[in-house]
């Protein structure tokens, strides 16, 4: 119960800032039209109402996962700024419950960000949007949220220890784009890409938000999807003591 | 029992240099640190910027592990028991960083509340006996980025607080602060040891630790040089005689000169707007008015002055000891 508490208050406070922030907001703002005005064109190249939907919502998962991965880096970078990562570390509690909320919220930002590519695409350029199961399609959304949110605490778990690796969240944005299926089909990508789509949480999640949009089931992709996610909390559970040691023993936690 | 135990406390940073071809460079913050601190005492590291002060309040507080040496707060290592360290100390450092300046000042003590296992019952009547305290009632649903320096510091040591811990670490919290600001810190610090916190404080203010504390310990160059009761430093210069000379473009080779004098204890020289002022402490007797303006040639020299040394004088002694 404390735990959840925990998890619940500091992501509240994380939302509160994100939302105060005008320069992250302007971003919300531009971002999902660009992602909304690349489904456009994707969808102008293509054929028939199945494929506008299909970059429709890779598109909005695209918006989803840069909001993700690259504020989760900018995350840690601001409060090595503000002087408060160290203060978070002095806490008493494990550091990765003190590190989850934070990219829970970044995560939860990419849901605004979805809707809104998903808006734009409609008034815009007039992409409908159907969706078979609302109910499956909401449950994709929250569960690709949560992995999302689980891979950018893996990430944000080295963000402590490396600085500079904040510019690790912009390097891996494009790539997951296309490997994860966000707006190409896996299938057309190289053989070797493919085990790397699968240990990737977003694929499955674009994929049950797909199938669940189309009518399909999604239960499959999703349950991987959250498995995937889980496994990331895992890893970053197991290695945050040993970032946080290595970043103790180099007196990396004040550098900014 | 000593609540804070340090025994040969160091820390090595490693730097780099170079581009293509990188050296590493070694650089001694601590060089074996010892000192104890009883239960309800306020202790102070006094010392200059570089000291390694920071540095040694950083490995109490388990923000960094020693390179060599071990420290105990209240019996737990500060290495291998860091948690239980962590719930029975509260840290707070000078200067405007480490405040959510997004927030109010209440959700900044609100989620640090959370953080410190405060219960959630006791949370809203602790934050108000706290922004009480620190004299921030009132103001508390601010964004904390539109609080002045001073409000901040006060925001700090709120949240040092919350969790009630019996043991304060301080890091130069009055830096920066306008004298008022800083008087009322000292005030709210002062009451912290009559409440019985055990308090290490660490500051380059004389008077400050002089006014506060009830032992200190000199730091300079990662060592201690110096520890006992404010008293008992005065005394250590207490028979001597201070030259103080107004001068302007006095090189440094000027000091070192003056130092090699026999009968000089201590030379420093500090920047006064326009003109320098060369502070030079003597043994009893000696008589070396004549032969220290007799080292300025060269530079125009002012008002010359002699004096009874005082504690400042005592510190400026410590620290400029070669």
């Amino acid at each position: 119960m404390r735990i959840l508490r925990l998890l619940g208050v500091g992501w509240l406070y994380h939302m509160k800032m994100i939302s105060r922030s005008p320069f992250e907001g302007f971003g919300q703002v531009i971002w999902p039209l660009f992602f909304a005005t690349v489904a456009f064109f994707v969808f102008r190249a293509g054929d028939g109402p199945r494929g506008l939907l299909y970059a429709s919502l890779g598109a909005a998962v695209m918006g989803m996962w840069s909001a993700t991965s690259t504020t989760a880096g900018g995350a840690m970078q601001r409060e090595r700024w503000h002087g408060t990562l160290e203060l978070l570390v002095a806490t008493p509690p494990h550091f990765a419950l003190v590190l989850l909320p934070v990219t829970l919220a970044m995560a939860t930002v990419g849901i605004y960000s979805l809707g809104a590519t998903l808006l734009y695409g409609h008034f815009l350029f007039g992409i409908e949007l159907s969706v078979e199961h609302p109910v499956m399609f909401v449950g994709s959304i929250v569960g690709t949220v949560l992995a999302f949110g689980a891979l950018g605490f893996a990430f944000a778990v080295t963000f402590v220890r490396f600085r500079a690796a904040w510019a690790l969240g912009n390097l891996f944005e494009y790539p997951v784009w296309l490997i994860g299926g966000f707006l190409v089909p896996i299938v057309l990508l190289p053989d070797w890409v493919r085990p790397i789509s699968w240990v990737l949480a977003p694929t499955w999640g674009m994929n049950a938000i797909r199938e669940s949009a189309v009518g399909g089931s999604p239960l499959n992709d999703l349950a991987v999807c959250l498995g995937l996610g889980a496994l990331y909390v895992l890893i970053g559970i197991l290695i945050t003591n040993r970032v946080l040691d290595a970043a103790r023993r180099r007196a990396a936690l004040s550098l900014s | 029992m000593a609540v804070v135990e340090a025994h040969d406390l160091k820390r090595t940073y490693r730097t780099h240099t170079g581009t293509i071809r990188r050296r590493v460079k070694e650089i001694e913050a601590v060089r074996g640190v010892s000192f104890e601190i009883a239960k309800g005492e306020l202790f102070g590291l006094l010392g200059p910027n570089g000291a390694g002060k920071t540095t040694t309040i950083k490995m109490l507080i388990t923000l960094l592990i020693p390179t060599a040496g071990e420290a105990r707060v209240l019996g737990y290592d500060v290495v291998k028991d860091a948690r239980e360290v962590r719930k029975r100390i509260g840290y707070v450092f000078g200067g405007e960083r480490g405040v959510y300046e997004r927030l109010s000042g209440y959700d900044n003590l609100r989620y640090f509340a959370e953080l410190y296992g405060v219960p959630a019952r006791e949370q809203k009547g602790r934050i108000e006996e706290l922004l009480q305290l620190v004299g921030l009632t009132g103001r508390e649903h601010e964004r904390a980025e539109g609080y002045s320096r001073g409000m901040k510091q006060r925001l700090h040591i709120a949240r040092g607080l919350l969790h009630d811990p019996p043991v304060m670490f301080l890091d130069e919290p009055t830096i920066g602060l306008d004298p008022v600001g800083a008087r009322e810190l000292r005030a709210t610090i002062s009451a912290l040891a009559d409440a019985g916190k055990t308090i290490l404080l660490t500051t380059h203010y004389m008077f400050e630790a002089d006014s506060l504390c009830d032992r200190i310990a000199v730091i300079n160059r990662g060592q201690i040089v110096a520890e006992g009761t404010p008293a008992h430093l005065k005394s250590r210069v207490a028979a001597g005689s201070v030259v103080e000379v107004e001068v302007f473009g006095v090189a440094e080779e000027t000091v070192t000169r003056l130092k090699e004098l026999r009968g000089v204890r201590a030379v420093s020289i500090e920047e006064r707007e326009q003109a320098q002022v060369l502070t030079v402490q003597t043994d009893t007797g000696a008589q070396l008015t004549h032969a220290i303006l007799g080292h300025l040639d060269g530079a125009n020299v002012g008002r010359v002055s002699q004096r009874e040394p005082t504690l400042e004088d005592a510190y400026v002694a410590l620290v400029t000891e070669e």
